[in-house]
Protein backbone atom coordinates (compact mmCIF):
# COMPACT_ATOMS: atom_id res chain seq x y z
CA UNK A 1 0.00 0.00 0.00
CA UNK A 2 2.71 2.43 1.00
CA UNK A 3 4.18 4.14 -2.00
CA UNK A 4 6.81 6.80 -2.21
CA UNK A 5 8.07 8.83 -5.13
CA UNK A 6 10.73 11.29 -6.17
CA UNK A 7 10.18 14.97 -6.98
CA UNK A 8 12.24 16.52 -9.76
CA UNK A 9 12.19 20.28 -10.23
CA UNK A 10 14.00 21.57 -13.30
CA UNK A 11 14.69 25.25 -13.96
CA UNK A 12 11.32 26.35 -12.60
CA UNK A 13 10.32 29.99 -12.71
CA UNK A 14 7.15 31.66 -11.52
CA UNK A 15 6.03 35.11 -12.52
CA UNK A 16 3.01 36.89 -11.04
CA UNK A 17 0.99 39.58 -12.74
CA UNK A 18 0.82 40.58 -16.36
CA UNK A 19 2.04 43.34 -18.65
CA UNK A 20 4.82 45.54 -17.30
CA UNK A 21 3.90 45.00 -13.63
CA UNK A 22 5.19 41.47 -13.18
CA UNK A 23 6.99 40.06 -10.18
CA UNK A 24 9.46 37.23 -10.56
CA UNK A 25 8.75 35.03 -7.53
CA UNK A 26 10.93 32.05 -8.47
CA UNK A 27 13.93 32.15 -10.78
CA UNK A 28 15.52 29.03 -12.22
CA UNK A 29 14.89 26.67 -9.31
CA UNK A 30 16.27 23.17 -9.74
CA UNK A 31 16.21 20.52 -7.06
CA UNK A 32 15.31 16.92 -6.63
CA UNK A 33 13.91 15.02 -3.68
CA UNK A 34 14.63 11.31 -3.53
CA UNK A 35 12.07 8.65 -2.68
CA UNK A 36 11.60 8.32 1.12
CA UNK A 37 13.69 11.42 1.70
CA UNK A 38 12.80 14.11 4.22
CA UNK A 39 13.77 17.33 2.45
CA UNK A 40 13.36 20.78 3.98
CA UNK A 41 13.38 24.15 2.25
CA UNK A 42 14.38 26.95 4.59
CA UNK A 43 14.22 30.58 3.58
CA UNK A 44 13.06 34.05 4.61
CA UNK A 45 9.38 34.92 4.39
CA UNK A 46 8.38 35.99 0.92
CA UNK A 47 11.20 34.05 -0.79
CA UNK A 48 8.72 31.96 -2.75
CA UNK A 49 9.24 28.68 -0.85
CA UNK A 50 5.52 28.26 -0.30
CA UNK A 51 4.82 29.07 -3.95
CA UNK A 52 7.13 26.21 -4.92
CA UNK A 53 5.04 23.80 -2.84
CA UNK A 54 1.83 25.12 -4.42
CA UNK A 55 3.40 24.49 -7.84
CA UNK A 56 4.25 20.91 -6.94
CA UNK A 57 0.73 20.43 -5.54
CA UNK A 58 -0.61 21.74 -8.85
CA UNK A 59 -2.51 24.52 -7.08
CA UNK A 60 -0.66 27.14 -9.12
CA UNK A 61 0.63 27.08 -12.68
CA UNK A 62 4.33 27.53 -13.33
CA UNK A 63 5.62 30.06 -15.83
CA UNK A 64 8.66 28.10 -16.93
CA UNK A 65 10.55 24.87 -16.35
CA UNK A 66 9.23 21.48 -15.37
CA UNK A 67 8.17 19.59 -12.26
CA UNK A 68 7.72 15.83 -12.20
CA UNK A 69 6.55 13.61 -9.38
CA UNK A 70 7.28 9.92 -9.87
CA UNK A 71 8.22 10.75 -13.45
CA UNK A 72 4.90 12.36 -14.32
CA UNK A 73 4.73 16.09 -14.97
CA UNK A 74 2.18 18.03 -12.93
CA UNK A 75 -1.30 18.38 -14.41
CA UNK A 76 -3.25 20.24 -11.74
CA UNK A 77 -3.84 19.09 -8.18
CA UNK A 78 -4.29 15.42 -7.32
CA UNK A 79 -4.42 13.04 -4.39
CA UNK A 80 -0.95 11.64 -5.20
CA UNK A 81 0.48 14.80 -3.63
CA UNK A 82 -0.84 15.28 -0.10
CA UNK A 83 -0.43 18.65 1.53
CA UNK A 84 -0.54 20.09 5.04
CA UNK A 85 -1.10 23.84 5.08
CA UNK A 86 0.05 26.57 7.42
CA UNK A 87 -3.54 27.71 8.01
CA UNK A 88 -5.97 25.29 9.56
CA UNK A 89 -7.76 23.55 6.72
CA UNK A 90 -9.77 20.83 8.43
CA UNK A 91 -13.33 20.80 7.12
CA UNK A 92 -15.27 22.37 9.99
CA UNK A 93 -18.48 20.52 9.09
CA UNK A 94 -16.85 17.09 9.45
CA UNK A 95 -15.76 15.34 12.63
CA UNK A 96 -12.13 14.36 13.13
CA UNK A 97 -12.81 10.83 11.83
CA UNK A 98 -14.80 12.13 8.85
CA UNK A 99 -11.97 14.54 8.00
CA UNK A 100 -9.47 11.69 7.97
CA UNK A 101 -11.67 9.51 5.76
CA UNK A 102 -12.48 12.35 3.35
CA UNK A 103 -9.80 11.39 0.81
CA UNK A 104 -10.48 7.63 0.94
CA UNK A 105 -14.19 8.40 0.50
CA UNK A 106 -13.42 10.46 -2.63
CA UNK A 107 -11.50 7.46 -3.94
CA UNK A 108 -14.55 5.31 -3.40
CA UNK A 109 -13.20 3.09 -0.63
CA UNK A 110 -15.74 1.05 1.30
CA UNK A 111 -16.76 1.74 4.88
CA UNK A 112 -14.71 -1.07 6.42
CA UNK A 113 -11.54 -0.01 4.62
CA UNK A 114 -12.10 3.60 5.58
CA UNK A 115 -12.58 2.68 9.23
CA UNK A 116 -9.32 0.74 9.23
CA UNK A 117 -7.48 3.77 7.82
CA UNK A 118 -9.12 6.18 10.26
CA UNK A 119 -8.33 3.96 13.25
CA UNK A 120 -4.73 3.51 12.15
CA UNK A 121 -3.89 7.14 11.41
CA UNK A 122 -5.75 8.62 14.39
CA UNK A 123 -3.83 6.22 16.63
CA UNK A 124 -0.65 7.26 14.81
CA UNK A 125 -1.17 10.94 15.73
CA UNK A 126 -2.52 10.08 19.19
CA UNK A 127 -6.06 11.36 18.69
CA UNK A 128 -8.09 8.13 18.73
CA UNK A 129 -10.29 9.42 21.54
CA UNK A 130 -11.13 12.60 19.64
CA UNK A 131 -12.64 10.92 16.57
CA UNK A 132 -16.13 12.37 17.07
CA UNK A 133 -15.02 15.92 17.89
CA UNK A 134 -15.47 18.78 15.46
CA UNK A 135 -12.34 20.80 14.49
CA UNK A 136 -13.63 23.84 16.38
CA UNK A 137 -13.26 21.81 19.59
CA UNK A 138 -9.54 21.09 19.00
CA UNK A 139 -6.40 23.07 19.84
CA UNK A 140 -4.14 24.31 17.04
CA UNK A 141 -1.65 21.47 17.53
CA UNK A 142 -4.42 18.86 17.46
CA UNK A 143 -5.85 20.35 14.26
CA UNK A 144 -2.50 19.98 12.54
CA UNK A 145 -2.15 16.42 13.82
CA UNK A 146 -5.51 15.59 12.24
CA UNK A 147 -4.38 17.37 9.05
CA UNK A 148 -1.31 15.13 8.92
CA UNK A 149 -3.44 12.03 9.52
CA UNK A 150 -5.89 13.18 6.83
CA UNK A 151 -3.11 13.68 4.28
CA UNK A 152 -1.48 10.31 5.04
CA UNK A 153 -4.76 8.35 5.09
CA UNK A 154 -5.02 9.17 1.39
CA UNK A 155 -1.73 7.32 0.79
CA UNK A 156 -0.06 10.06 -1.27
CA UNK A 157 3.22 9.42 -3.09
CA UNK A 158 4.69 12.60 -1.59
CA UNK A 159 3.75 14.75 1.38
CA UNK A 160 4.09 18.53 1.02
CA UNK A 161 4.17 20.55 4.24
CA UNK A 162 3.89 24.34 4.16
CA UNK A 163 5.10 25.67 7.53
CA UNK A 164 2.55 23.44 9.25
CA UNK A 165 3.76 24.31 12.74
CA UNK A 166 4.29 28.02 12.09
CA UNK A 167 1.23 29.10 14.05
CA UNK A 168 1.95 26.92 17.10
CA UNK A 169 3.68 27.85 20.35
CA UNK A 170 7.25 26.54 20.70
CA UNK A 171 6.33 23.81 23.22
CA UNK A 172 3.66 22.39 20.92
CA UNK A 173 5.95 22.80 17.92
CA UNK A 174 8.61 20.58 19.49
CA UNK A 175 6.01 17.93 20.28
CA UNK A 176 4.75 18.11 16.71
CA UNK A 177 8.25 17.77 15.26
CA UNK A 178 8.86 14.60 17.27
CA UNK A 179 5.45 13.26 16.26
CA UNK A 180 6.06 14.02 12.60
CA UNK A 181 9.42 12.25 12.62
CA UNK A 182 7.86 9.20 14.27
CA UNK A 183 5.01 9.12 11.74
CA UNK A 184 7.46 9.60 8.87
CA UNK A 185 9.62 6.81 10.26
CA UNK A 186 6.60 4.48 10.07
CA UNK A 187 5.34 5.57 6.65
CA UNK A 188 8.57 6.63 4.98
CA UNK A 189 6.82 8.92 2.59
CA UNK A 190 8.81 11.40 0.55
CA UNK A 191 8.40 14.67 2.46
CA UNK A 192 9.09 18.18 1.25
CA UNK A 193 8.77 20.51 4.21
CA UNK A 194 8.94 24.30 4.08
CA UNK A 195 9.90 26.45 7.08
CA UNK A 196 11.63 29.68 8.06
CA UNK A 197 12.78 28.08 11.34
CA UNK A 198 16.43 27.01 10.86
CA UNK A 199 16.50 24.74 13.91
CA UNK A 200 13.33 23.00 12.73
CA UNK A 201 14.91 22.50 9.32
CA UNK A 202 18.04 20.80 10.66
CA UNK A 203 16.13 18.75 13.22
CA UNK A 204 13.84 17.25 10.58
CA UNK A 205 15.83 17.07 7.37
CA UNK A 206 17.93 14.56 5.48
CA UNK A 207 18.83 17.51 3.27
CA UNK A 208 18.21 21.23 3.71
CA UNK A 209 17.71 23.50 0.70
CA UNK A 210 18.56 27.06 1.67
CA UNK A 211 16.59 29.55 -0.38
CA UNK A 212 17.14 33.25 -0.93
CA UNK A 213 14.41 35.68 -1.75
CA UNK A 214 13.19 38.02 -4.51
CA UNK A 215 13.47 36.23 -6.84
CA UNK A 216 13.59 32.91 -5.03
CA UNK A 217 16.70 30.88 -5.78
CA UNK A 218 18.37 27.87 -4.19
CA UNK A 219 21.46 29.18 -2.45
CA UNK A 220 22.90 25.99 -1.01
CA UNK A 221 22.05 22.34 -0.36
CA UNK A 222 23.25 20.86 2.93
CA UNK A 223 23.21 17.17 3.83
CA UNK A 224 22.24 16.58 7.45
CA UNK A 225 23.62 13.31 8.71
CA UNK A 226 22.92 13.47 12.43
CA UNK A 227 21.72 10.02 13.47
CA UNK A 228 18.02 9.46 13.92
CA UNK A 229 16.04 9.56 16.08
CA UNK A 230 17.25 13.05 16.82
CA UNK A 231 16.30 13.74 20.39
CA UNK A 232 16.40 16.53 22.93
CA UNK A 233 19.94 17.75 23.34
CA UNK A 234 20.99 17.45 19.74
CA UNK A 235 20.26 21.17 19.24
CA UNK A 236 23.14 21.86 21.65
CA UNK A 237 25.59 19.66 19.72
CA UNK A 238 28.49 21.78 18.34
CA UNK A 239 28.03 20.29 14.86
CA UNK A 240 24.32 21.20 14.99
CA UNK A 241 25.14 24.73 16.07
CA UNK A 242 27.77 25.03 13.37
CA UNK A 243 25.25 24.07 10.72
CA UNK A 244 22.72 26.47 12.18
CA UNK A 245 25.32 29.23 12.04
CA UNK A 246 26.12 28.43 8.42
CA UNK A 247 22.46 28.65 7.38
CA UNK A 248 22.00 31.85 9.38
CA UNK A 249 24.98 33.26 7.54
CA UNK A 250 23.52 32.30 4.18
CA UNK A 251 20.18 33.89 5.05
CA UNK A 252 21.80 36.98 6.51
CA UNK A 253 23.97 37.68 3.48
CA UNK A 254 20.70 37.45 1.60
CA UNK A 255 19.29 40.12 3.91
CA UNK A 256 22.27 42.36 3.22
CA UNK A 257 21.64 42.09 -0.51
CA UNK A 258 18.32 43.77 0.10
CA UNK A 259 19.84 46.89 1.60
CA UNK B 1 -13.74 46.23 39.87
CA UNK B 2 -13.74 44.94 43.45
CA UNK B 3 -17.49 45.51 43.79
CA UNK B 4 -19.12 42.13 43.20
CA UNK B 5 -22.79 43.22 42.94
CA UNK B 6 -24.50 41.91 39.78
CA UNK B 7 -25.43 45.39 38.59
CA UNK B 8 -21.88 46.72 38.67
CA UNK B 9 -20.81 43.64 36.66
CA UNK B 10 -23.38 44.64 34.04
CA UNK B 11 -21.58 47.96 33.61
CA UNK B 12 -18.32 46.34 32.50
CA UNK B 13 -18.06 46.28 28.69
CA UNK B 14 -18.51 42.80 27.14
CA UNK B 15 -18.71 41.06 30.51
CA UNK B 16 -21.33 38.27 30.58
CA UNK B 17 -24.28 38.72 32.94
CA UNK B 18 -26.29 36.12 34.85
CA UNK B 19 -29.30 34.44 33.22
CA UNK B 20 -31.56 35.84 35.93
CA UNK B 21 -30.48 39.40 35.22
CA UNK B 22 -30.74 38.83 31.50
CA UNK B 23 -34.35 37.60 31.76
CA UNK B 24 -35.25 40.35 34.22
CA UNK B 25 -33.94 43.08 31.90
CA UNK B 26 -35.84 41.70 28.90
CA UNK B 27 -39.03 41.45 30.94
CA UNK B 28 -38.53 44.95 32.31
CA UNK B 29 -38.48 46.55 28.87
CA UNK B 30 -41.58 44.62 27.82
CA UNK B 31 -43.32 45.70 31.03
CA UNK B 32 -42.39 49.33 30.40
CA UNK B 33 -43.77 49.24 26.86
CA UNK B 34 -46.99 47.49 27.86
CA UNK B 35 -47.32 49.71 30.93
CA UNK B 36 -46.86 52.85 28.84
CA UNK B 37 -49.41 51.56 26.38
CA UNK B 38 -51.98 50.89 29.18
CA UNK B 39 -51.31 54.26 30.73
CA UNK B 40 -51.87 56.10 27.45
CA UNK B 41 -54.93 54.06 26.49
CA UNK B 42 -56.74 54.10 29.85
CA UNK B 43 -56.11 57.59 31.16
CA UNK B 44 -57.92 59.18 28.22
CA UNK B 45 -54.59 60.59 27.09
CA UNK B 46 -55.19 59.20 23.61
CA UNK B 47 -58.70 58.59 22.24
CA UNK B 48 -59.50 54.86 22.14
CA UNK B 49 -60.32 55.29 18.47
CA UNK B 50 -56.57 55.61 17.84
CA UNK B 51 -55.12 53.54 20.65
CA UNK B 52 -57.05 50.57 22.00
CA UNK B 53 -56.59 49.14 25.46
CA UNK B 54 -54.38 45.99 25.50
CA UNK B 55 -57.25 44.08 27.07
CA UNK B 56 -59.47 45.09 24.18
CA UNK B 57 -56.93 43.72 21.70
CA UNK B 58 -56.82 40.44 23.61
CA UNK B 59 -60.60 40.25 23.66
CA UNK B 60 -60.72 40.88 19.91
CA UNK B 61 -58.07 38.21 19.41
CA UNK B 62 -60.26 35.76 21.30
CA UNK B 63 -63.34 36.74 19.33
CA UNK B 64 -61.66 36.47 15.90
CA UNK B 65 -59.98 33.23 16.93
CA UNK B 66 -63.37 31.80 17.84
CA UNK B 67 -65.05 32.78 14.58
CA UNK B 68 -62.01 31.49 12.67
CA UNK B 69 -61.25 34.64 10.68
CA UNK B 70 -57.98 35.24 12.55
CA UNK B 71 -56.71 31.79 11.56
CA UNK B 72 -57.97 32.05 7.99
CA UNK B 73 -56.15 35.32 7.47
CA UNK B 74 -53.01 34.13 9.24
CA UNK B 75 -52.88 30.96 7.18
CA UNK B 76 -53.51 32.91 3.97
CA UNK B 77 -50.57 35.19 4.77
CA UNK B 78 -48.26 32.42 5.91
CA UNK B 79 -49.06 30.48 2.75
CA UNK B 80 -48.00 33.36 0.51
CA UNK B 81 -44.81 33.96 2.47
CA UNK B 82 -43.96 30.28 2.48
CA UNK B 83 -44.53 29.74 -1.25
CA UNK B 84 -42.72 32.92 -2.25
CA UNK B 85 -39.83 32.43 0.14
CA UNK B 86 -39.26 28.79 -0.75
CA UNK B 87 -39.51 29.46 -4.50
CA UNK B 88 -36.98 32.27 -4.15
CA UNK B 89 -34.57 30.33 -1.90
CA UNK B 90 -34.61 27.16 -4.01
CA UNK B 91 -33.11 29.12 -6.90
CA UNK B 92 -31.13 31.77 -4.99
CA UNK B 93 -29.12 29.35 -2.83
CA UNK B 94 -27.54 27.23 -5.59
CA UNK B 95 -27.24 30.15 -8.00
CA UNK B 96 -25.66 32.33 -5.30
CA UNK B 97 -23.16 29.59 -4.45
CA UNK B 98 -22.12 29.27 -8.10
CA UNK B 99 -22.00 33.05 -8.43
CA UNK B 100 -19.61 33.32 -5.49
CA UNK B 101 -17.48 30.40 -6.67
CA UNK B 102 -17.17 31.03 -10.42
CA UNK B 103 -15.99 34.45 -11.55
CA UNK B 104 -17.70 33.95 -14.91
CA UNK B 105 -21.12 33.50 -13.31
CA UNK B 106 -20.45 36.53 -11.15
CA UNK B 107 -19.36 38.63 -14.13
CA UNK B 108 -22.51 37.64 -16.00
CA UNK B 109 -25.01 38.29 -13.19
CA UNK B 110 -23.49 41.04 -11.04
CA UNK B 111 -24.33 44.05 -13.23
CA UNK B 112 -27.98 43.06 -13.66
CA UNK B 113 -28.53 41.89 -10.09
CA UNK B 114 -26.98 44.99 -8.57
CA UNK B 115 -29.27 47.14 -10.72
CA UNK B 116 -32.44 45.24 -9.89
CA UNK B 117 -31.86 44.89 -6.19
CA UNK B 118 -32.00 48.64 -5.67
CA UNK B 119 -35.37 48.92 -7.39
CA UNK B 120 -38.07 49.26 -4.72
CA UNK B 121 -40.34 46.24 -4.79
CA UNK B 122 -43.33 48.48 -4.16
CA UNK B 123 -42.83 50.15 -7.52
CA UNK B 124 -43.43 46.81 -9.21
CA UNK B 125 -46.72 46.10 -7.47
CA UNK B 126 -48.84 47.97 -10.07
CA UNK B 127 -46.98 46.18 -12.85
CA UNK B 128 -47.51 42.78 -11.26
CA UNK B 129 -51.21 43.50 -10.75
CA UNK B 130 -51.48 44.42 -14.41
CA UNK B 131 -49.61 41.33 -15.54
CA UNK B 132 -50.77 38.72 -13.04
CA UNK B 133 -53.94 40.10 -11.49
CA UNK B 134 -54.68 40.31 -7.79
CA UNK B 135 -54.62 36.64 -6.88
CA UNK B 136 -52.23 34.61 -4.82
CA UNK B 137 -49.62 34.50 -7.58
CA UNK B 138 -49.32 38.28 -7.64
CA UNK B 139 -48.47 38.39 -3.92
CA UNK B 140 -46.07 35.48 -4.35
CA UNK B 141 -44.40 37.39 -7.21
CA UNK B 142 -43.92 40.42 -4.95
CA UNK B 143 -42.26 38.24 -2.29
CA UNK B 144 -39.99 36.53 -4.80
CA UNK B 145 -38.99 39.82 -6.37
CA UNK B 146 -38.32 41.34 -2.95
CA UNK B 147 -36.20 38.54 -1.54
CA UNK B 148 -34.52 36.76 -4.47
CA UNK B 149 -31.94 39.36 -5.48
CA UNK B 150 -31.01 40.18 -1.89
CA UNK B 151 -30.55 36.48 -1.15
CA UNK B 152 -28.48 36.01 -4.28
CA UNK B 153 -26.02 38.78 -3.41
CA UNK B 154 -25.64 37.73 0.24
CA UNK B 155 -25.19 34.04 -0.58
CA UNK B 156 -22.64 34.84 -3.29
CA UNK B 157 -20.73 36.86 -0.68
CA UNK B 158 -20.74 33.90 1.69
CA UNK B 159 -19.45 31.60 -1.07
CA UNK B 160 -16.69 34.06 -1.97
CA UNK B 161 -15.45 34.15 1.61
CA UNK B 162 -14.71 30.40 1.78
CA UNK B 163 -10.96 30.22 2.61
CA UNK B 164 -8.95 29.35 -0.53
CA UNK B 165 -6.76 26.89 1.36
CA UNK B 166 -9.85 24.95 2.44
CA UNK B 167 -10.62 24.42 -1.25
CA UNK B 168 -6.93 23.74 -1.99
CA UNK B 169 -6.81 21.12 0.76
CA UNK B 170 -9.86 19.45 -0.78
CA UNK B 171 -8.11 19.32 -4.17
CA UNK B 172 -5.02 17.70 -2.68
CA UNK B 173 -7.34 15.08 -1.16
CA UNK B 174 -8.82 14.18 -4.53
CA UNK B 175 -11.82 16.50 -4.84
CA UNK B 176 -12.55 17.23 -8.49
CA UNK B 177 -12.85 20.89 -9.45
CA UNK B 178 -16.29 20.20 -10.93
CA UNK B 179 -17.62 19.05 -7.55
CA UNK B 180 -16.15 21.89 -5.46
CA UNK B 181 -19.51 23.60 -4.91
CA UNK B 182 -21.19 20.38 -3.78
CA UNK B 183 -18.40 18.99 -1.61
CA UNK B 184 -16.83 22.15 -0.20
CA UNK B 185 -18.61 25.45 -0.85
CA UNK B 186 -22.09 24.21 0.10
CA UNK B 187 -21.17 22.65 3.47
CA UNK B 188 -18.67 25.42 4.26
CA UNK B 189 -21.33 28.12 3.78
CA UNK B 190 -24.28 26.21 5.24
CA UNK B 191 -24.33 28.06 8.60
CA UNK B 192 -24.07 31.43 6.83
CA UNK B 193 -26.75 30.45 4.29
CA UNK B 194 -29.15 29.51 7.11
CA UNK B 195 -28.50 32.88 8.74
CA UNK B 196 -29.17 34.64 5.44
CA UNK B 197 -32.44 32.73 5.04
CA UNK B 198 -33.40 33.67 8.59
CA UNK B 199 -32.83 37.35 7.89
CA UNK B 200 -34.50 37.40 4.47
CA UNK B 201 -37.64 35.57 5.61
CA UNK B 202 -38.21 38.63 7.81
CA UNK B 203 -38.09 40.82 4.72
CA UNK B 204 -40.52 38.48 3.00
CA UNK B 205 -43.07 39.28 5.70
CA UNK B 206 -42.60 42.99 5.07
CA UNK B 207 -43.21 42.62 1.35
CA UNK B 208 -46.21 40.41 2.03
CA UNK B 209 -47.97 43.14 3.96
CA UNK B 210 -47.20 45.62 1.20
CA UNK B 211 -48.74 43.25 -1.34
CA UNK B 212 -51.78 42.55 0.82
CA UNK B 213 -52.47 46.20 1.53
CA UNK B 214 -52.73 46.88 -2.17
CA UNK B 215 -54.43 43.87 -3.60
CA UNK B 216 -55.80 40.97 -1.59
CA UNK B 217 -59.02 39.45 -0.33
CA UNK B 218 -57.45 37.64 2.61
CA UNK B 219 -54.43 37.78 4.85
CA UNK B 220 -53.29 39.82 7.82
CA UNK B 221 -52.53 42.90 5.72
CA UNK B 222 -55.98 42.74 4.16
CA UNK B 223 -57.54 42.28 7.62
CA UNK B 224 -55.68 45.35 8.76
CA UNK B 225 -56.75 47.45 5.79
CA UNK B 226 -60.38 46.44 6.20
CA UNK B 227 -60.20 47.31 9.90
CA UNK B 228 -58.89 50.77 9.07
CA UNK B 229 -61.95 51.46 6.96
CA UNK B 230 -64.17 50.52 9.92
CA UNK B 231 -62.05 52.36 12.53
CA UNK B 232 -61.35 49.01 14.25
CA UNK B 233 -57.96 49.95 15.55
CA UNK B 234 -57.90 46.92 17.87
CA UNK B 235 -57.92 44.63 14.81
CA UNK B 236 -55.02 46.57 13.27
CA UNK B 237 -53.06 46.06 16.48
CA UNK B 238 -53.96 42.38 16.45
CA UNK B 239 -52.77 41.95 12.84
CA UNK B 240 -49.46 43.66 13.64
CA UNK B 241 -48.99 41.51 16.75
CA UNK B 242 -49.72 38.34 14.76
CA UNK B 243 -47.05 39.24 12.20
CA UNK B 244 -44.61 39.88 15.04
CA UNK B 245 -45.41 36.53 16.64
CA UNK B 246 -45.09 34.69 13.32
CA UNK B 247 -41.76 36.44 12.72
CA UNK B 248 -40.55 35.38 16.15
CA UNK B 249 -41.60 31.76 15.50
CA UNK B 250 -39.87 31.70 12.09
CA UNK B 251 -36.73 33.20 13.58
CA UNK B 252 -36.57 30.63 16.37
CA UNK B 253 -37.36 27.91 13.85
CA UNK B 254 -34.35 28.85 11.74
CA UNK B 255 -32.13 29.01 14.83
CA UNK B 256 -33.28 25.52 15.76
CA UNK B 257 -32.77 24.29 12.21
CA UNK B 258 -29.23 25.69 12.23
CA UNK B 259 -28.44 23.87 15.46
CA UNK B 260 -29.80 20.62 14.05
CA UNK B 261 -28.28 20.61 10.55
CA UNK B 262 -25.12 22.65 11.25
CA UNK B 263 -24.19 21.52 14.76
CA UNK B 264 -20.49 22.24 14.20
CA UNK B 265 -21.19 25.97 13.99
CA UNK B 266 -23.36 26.19 17.12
Amino acid sequence: MTSSADITITDVSLRYGSGTKTVLALDGISLDVKPNEFAVIVGPSGCGKSSLLYLIAGLEDLTGGQITVDGHSIQGPGPDRGMVFQSYTLFPWLTVAQNVEYGPRRRGLGEAERKTLVDHYLAEVGLATFRDHYPAQLSGGMKQRVAIARALANDPAVLLMDEPFGALDSQTRHTMQRLLLRVWDHSHKTVLFVTHDIEEAILLADRVFVMSGRPGQIRKVLTVDFPRPRVGDIVLDPAFIAMKREIMGLLRSDDDDDH
Amino acid sequence: MTDKSPLSAALVPYRPISTGLSVALGALVWALVLGGWMYLANGNHVPSMFLPDPGKVLATAGKLAMDGSLWDNTIASAQVVLIGFIASSVVAVPLGLYMGTYKAVQAALDPLVNFIRYLPVTSFVPLFILWIGIGLSERVAVIIFGTFFQQLVMIADAARSVPRDLVNAAYTLGTKRSTTVRHIVFPATLPAVLDILRVTVGWAWTYLVVAELVAAKSGLGYMSLKAMRGFQVDIIFLAIAMIGILGLITDQGFRLLRRVIAPWAA
